[in-house]
C-alpha cells in the first residue's frame, strides 16, 4: 500500500509513518538502520528497488531524496511505502523542489530511525567530499559509486583525497569475490608471489583497487592491463612455482589453473546493486583495508603522473 | 614493514582482521556422504551444501561424493541432488552454481560391510583429487543409524581412507544420539577414537548451529543490561522448553526404546542449559568455550527425590491443531505396550554460587500444543511495597524469553500502567524478533556447520566430555524410570501429562505457555 502525501511537510510524514507502524502492530523496533538514498527522477526506481531487496538482510527505514528542479519554489512531496509490503521496513520517497534540495538535511533530520546508524547511498556518483555533505555529515557510512562517474577512475581517486572513516566506494564492494577466492587461493600453499597481473575493461576502478590491493599486501609490482571485459576477466599471480590464474571471460563462470593442478571451474558471477548494497550494510564500521587500498592507489597514480 | 611470510602463506598476507569482508573459504576438500538416501541429506544436508556454494563459501575443488545402499550411477545420485536443492536450498537457483556443483558429485553404491564397496569409494575420491584438485582431504559425514557406525569406521580403516598423509586432513562428522546412556556413549567413542584423532571428530547438534543459540552468548557476554542480574539474586527458575507439535511418524523404528529425554533433553536442553547457566568464557575459542559448559554441566544436580523432580508421559489420542491424531501406542511400528516417554520434564539445580538454589525446569515432547523452542528466565517478584496487591493483581513476574525456533527473538515481559485514573499494572511485553525477512538469508543451521566442519572450526561442537557429562544426568533418571511403572498419558494437543503440571505446581509456579 502507498499513501501519497503531496506537498506535505514532515511532521505530518511522520505522523502517517507512525500511524502504519501501529497499524501493522510495534513501533519501528526491528529496523536495524535507516538508508537515505540521495538520487534523481531518473534514477529513483533501481536504487530504492535495490534497497528493498538488501532490506531482506537488513530491514531499514529507506529515505529516497528525489531532488528535483532546483528553480521551482521550495517544497515537499512524499510518497509512503508502507512496512511489509516491499520489504519489512518501509520506504520514504521524497521530491524535494526548489532550494529546499540543498537543504535535504533539514527533511531527513526528523525521519531517521531513532539511535539507529544512518547510511548515505549515492547511486549516481556521490560528492567529492561525502562526509562534507549536508546529508552525509548525518551518516555514519557514506557509500558513493565512482562507476557511474564520467572518469571513474578519477572521481575515487578525487574523492579519496578527502577521505573521511565511513566512507566507501561499490568499486571497492564489487572486488570482493575476487578478493574472496584470491585469498583462498593463498590459504594453500603456494610459492612465493613475485609479480601479479589485473586484467579488465577500462575506465573500470575496480580493477585498479584490485591491483593495488594485490601490489599492497604482497608488496610485488602489479600490472594493470586492458581487456574489452565484461568487468575483470583475469587476474594472475606469478609464483616461484609457475603462474596462478584466476580468468572469467563471460562474467559469469571462471577458471582456477595453479601449477601441478587441475584446471578447476568456479562459478563467480557478477553480482546485483541489491548484493552490493547487502553487503556495504553487513559492517558499519570504517572499512581500513579501502582506505588504505585506494590512498595507495591514489600515490601510485600521483607518482606515475609525475614521472611520466 | 611486515615480516614477509609468503612461502606456505601462514599467516596469509591477502586476509588481514581489518578485512572483514573476505569470507571464511572451505579449502579443496571431498565431503563424503553415507546415507545420502535419508531425509536429512535431502531436506538439509545437499540443500545446505549448494547453499554453500551459492554463497561463494566452497572451494573450487569440491567434490561430493555419495554412499548408499541403492543401484545408482553418479548421475541418478545428480538427478537426486538437484532435486533437494530445487526443493528445499534458500537461495536461489543459480544454474552456473549447480554446474560446477555438479561436475563434483559422484555415487558409489554399497553396503556399509562391503569390502569392494569401500575399495571403490577409495578410487572415486583419488580420482577427484585428480580431476578436481580436492588436495587429497576428505571428510565422512556419517548420516547414519548408530548400529551401523562400527561398521563403516571399521571400513574407513581398513580401506586406508582414515589415514592422511603430509598436510591433508581427515574429519568425521557424527550425528545424535552420541549413545543412548553412558557407557554406549563411551563406547561409541572408543570406537571413534580408534579410527580418529579427537580434533578430527565433529559431534553434530544442529541447535548450536542455530543463530538463536549463537545470539544467546552474544546476548549475555556483549551488554551490560542482563548479565548483572543473571543470578539467583534475580532470577527465581529458569525454563527451558522444547516441544513438537508432531508424532513420532517415520520415526518410530528409532523412537521407541529410547524417548523424550535421550532424544531431547541429553543434547539440546542440556546444552541449551550450559549456555544459560556457564561463565562467561575467557575467549571465544573452542576450549575456552567448552571448558565453561564443562564446568556448568558438571554443576548440575538431580532433585533428590527422582519420583517428585521429574515428569513423564506419552500421548494418547486426541484433536491436534484441527485433525484427529493417533495415540503413541497406535502409531505404526510402535508395540501396544510400549512404555517409551513422548514427553519428559525435570527440576535440576546448578551447584554454584551464581544459581544455587535456582531451579531449572526443563521439558520436551511430542504432540504437545505447538511447536516451539525456548529459554524462559523468570524474575523474583517485587516486594511491592508502593502499589497494593489489587493494582498489580494482573501482574506476573518479570521474564526473558529467548525464543529460539520458530519466530526467533527476545522478549521481555514486564509490567506497565494500565492507562486510566485507577493505579493497576500489568504485563506488557517489549519485543526483538529476528523477522521472518530478516532470517530469510540468514544461513541455516548445517549450512553454518558444514562450513565449520570444511574449515576445521569446532567452537559449536559439543565434545565427547559434554556427552559423558549430560549422560551422567540422564542415566539415574532413566534407570528409575524403567523401574517405577509406565508413563502418564496425555492428550494430544495438549501440554502435558498433569505430573509435568504438578511438578511446578508443588514449587508454587506455572509453565509458561510458549
Amino acid at each position: 500500500m502507498t499513501l501519497y502525501l503531496p506537498r506535505t511537510t514532515t511532521a505530518q510524514i511522520t505522523e502517517a509513518l507512525a500511524t502504519e507502524r501501529r497499524s501493522v502492530g510495534g513501533g519501528a523496533m526491528n529496523l536495524v538502520l535507516t538508508l537515505v538514498i540521495v538520487t534523481d527522477e531518473a534514477g529513483h526506481y533501481d536504487a530504492v528497488q535495490a534497497a528493498t531487496e538488501a532490506g531482506r538482510e537488513h530491514p531499514s527505514r529507506v529515505i529516497a531524496l528525489i531532488l528535483r528542479d532546483p528553480g521551482l519554489e521550495p517544497a515537499l512531496d512524499a510518497e509512503i511505502r508502507r512496512p511489509g509490503t516491499f520489504g519489512p521496513g518501509e520506504t520514504v520517497l521524497l521530491r524535494l523542489y526548489g532550494p529546499l534540495a540543498d537543504h535535504a538535511d533539514s527533511v531527513v533530520t526528523p525521519l531517521l530511525v531513532p539511535d539507529t546508524p544512518v547510511v548515505a547511498w549515492w547511486p549516481e556518483g556521490g560528492p567529492v567530499h561525502p562526509a562534507a555533505d549536508p546529508v552525509g555529515q548525518l551518516a555514519a557510512r557514506r557509500i558513493t559509486d565512482s562507476h557511474r562517474a564520467a572518469d571513474p577512475l578519477a572521481d575515487l581517486v578525487t574523492r579519496i583525497s578527502h577521505y573521511h572513516p565511513g566512507d566507501t566506494d561499490l568499486a571497492w564492494t564489487r572486488t570482493t569475490p575476487w578478493r574472496a577466492l584470491l585469498a583462498s587461493t593463498m590459504d594453500q600453499s603456494c610459492g612465493w608471489v613475485t609479480r601479479a597481473e589485473v586484467v579488465a575493461e577500462d575506465h573500470l576502478p575496480s580493477a585498479d583497487l584490485l591491483a593495488a590491493w594485490l601490489s599492497q599486501r604482497l608488496e610485488v609490482p602489479v600490472e594493470r592491463r586492458v581487456s574489452s571485459g565484461p568487468g575483470i576477466t583475469e587476474t594472475v599471480l606469478v609464483t616461484e612455482d609457475g603462474p596462478i590464474t584466476i580468468s572469467r571471460k563471460d562474467g559469469r563462470v571462471a577458471t582456477l589453473q595453479r601449477p601441478n593442478r587441475p584446471l578447476q571451474t568456479v562459478a563467480l558471477s557478477r553480482r546485483h546493486l541489491s548484493e552490493y548494497l547487502a553487503e556495504e550494510l553487513r559492517h558499519l564500521d570504517a572499512d581500513e583495508m579501502y582506505a588504505a587500498t585506494a590512498k595507495f592507489l591514489a600515490e601510485r597514480l600521483a607518482r606515475a603522473e609525475v614521472s611520466a | 614493514m611486515k615480516e614477509p611470510v609468503m612461502p606456505g602463506a601462514v599467516p596469509n598476507p591477502l586476509r588481514s582482521v581489518l578485512d572483514r569482508r573476505l569470507p571464511r573459504i572451505a579449502g579443496p576438500c571431498v565431503l563424503v556422504l553415507f546415507g545420502v538416501t535419508g531425509d536429512l541429506s535431502r531436506k538439509k544436508l545437499l540443500p545446505a551444501i549448494y547453499d554453500l556454494a551459492n554463497r561463494g563459501l566452497l572451494p573450487p575443488g569440491f567434490g561430493l561424493v555419495g554412499f548408499a545402499r541403492r543401484d545408482w550411477a553418479d548421475q541418478d545420485f545428480t538427478q537426486v541432488a538437484y532435486d533437494a536443492v530445487r526443493t528445499h536450498a534458500r537461495t536461489p537457483f543459480r544454474e552456473d552454481v549447480w554446474r560446477q556443483l555438479s561436475e563434483g558429485v559422484r555415487f558409489v553404491p554399497g553396503e556399509a560391510h562391503d569390502d569392494a564397496a569401500f575399495d571403490a569409494l577409495v578410487r572415486t575420491v583419488r580420482e577427484l583429487d585428480e580431476s578436481r584438485g580436492t588436495g587429497g582431504n576428505y571428510a565422512f559425514y556419517l548420516s547414519l543409524p548408530p548400529k551401523l557406525f562400527p561398521t563403516v569406521l571399521t571400513q574407513l580403516k581398513r580401506s586406508g581412507l582414515a589415514e592422511s598423509s603430509g598436510d591433508s586432513w581427515r574429519r568425521v562428522v557424527i550425528e545424535k544420539p552420541f549413545g543412548h546412556d553412558l557407557a554406549s556413549a563411551q563406547e561409541l567413542n572408543a570406537l571413534v577414537d580408534d579410527v580418529f584423532p579427537p580434533h578430527s571428530v565433529f559431534r553434530i547438534d544442529h541447535y548450536l548451529g542455530k543463530e538463536t543459540v549463537q545470539n544467546l552468548l552474544a546476548l549475555r557476554f556483549s551488554n551490560t543490561l542482563f548479565e548483572p542480574i543473571w543470578n539467583r539474586s534475580y532470577i527465581d527458575h529458569v525454563q527451558i522448553t522444547m516441544a513438537e507439535d508432531i508424532g513420532v511418524g517415520g520415526r518410530a523404528g528409532y523412537y521407541d526404546g529410547i524417548g523424550a529425554a535421550r532424544d531431547v533433553i541429553q543434547n539440546h536442553l542440556l546444552q541449551l542449559l550450559a549456555l544459560v547457566a556457564m561463565e562467561e568464557p575467557l575467549s571465544f575459542t573452542a576450549d575456552a568455550i567448552r571448558a565453561e559448559k564443562v564446568k556448568a554441566l558438571s554443576a548440575v544436580q538431580l532433585p533428590d527425590d527422582l519420583a517428585t523432580g521429574t515428569a513423564r508421559g506419552q500421548y494418547t489420542a486426541g484433536w491436534q491443531g484441527g485433525a484427529w491424531v493417533p495415540g503413541y501406542l497406535e502409531e505404526e511400528g510402535i508395540p501396544p505396550n510400549s512404555t517409551t516417554e513422548t514427553y519428559a520434564a525435570m527440576r535440576l539445580g546448578v551447584n554454584t554460587r551464581r544459581w544455587a538454589g535456582v531451579p531449572f525446569y526443563l521439558r520436551t515432547g511430542k504432540r504437545l500444543g505447538r511447536r516451539v523452542t525456548e529459554v524462559a528466565l523468570v524474575f523474583h517478584r517485587t516486594a511491592n511495597q508502593v502499589f497494593d496487591h489489587v493494582a498489580t493483581a494482573n501482574q506476573g513476574a518479570n521474564s526473558l524469553v529467548i525464543r529460539i525456533q520458530p519466530d526467533e527473538g527476545v522478549t521481555l515481559r514486564f509490567g506497565s500502567k494500565v492507562p486510566g485514573t485507577a493505579m493497576e499494572v500489568r504485563d506488557v511485553s517489549m519485543d526483538f524478533s529476528y523477522g521472518a525477512s530478516f532470517t530469510e538469508t540468514s544461513p541455516e543451521a548445517y549450512e553454518r556447520l558444514i562450513l565449520d566442519v570444511l574449515i576445521g572450526d569446532p567452537p559449536l561442537f559439543p565434545h565427547q566430555e559434554e556427552v559423558e557429562l549430560s549422560w551422567r544426568i540422564l542415566d539415574p533418571v532413566e534407570e528409575f524410570w524403567a523401574k517405577n511403572g509406565r508413563p502418564e498419558p496425555y492428550p494430544a494437543g495438549s501440554w502435558g501429562p498433569p505430573s509435568g503440571h504438578e511438578l511446578l505446581a508443588r514449587d508454587n509456579r506455572t509453565w509458561r505457555r510458549p
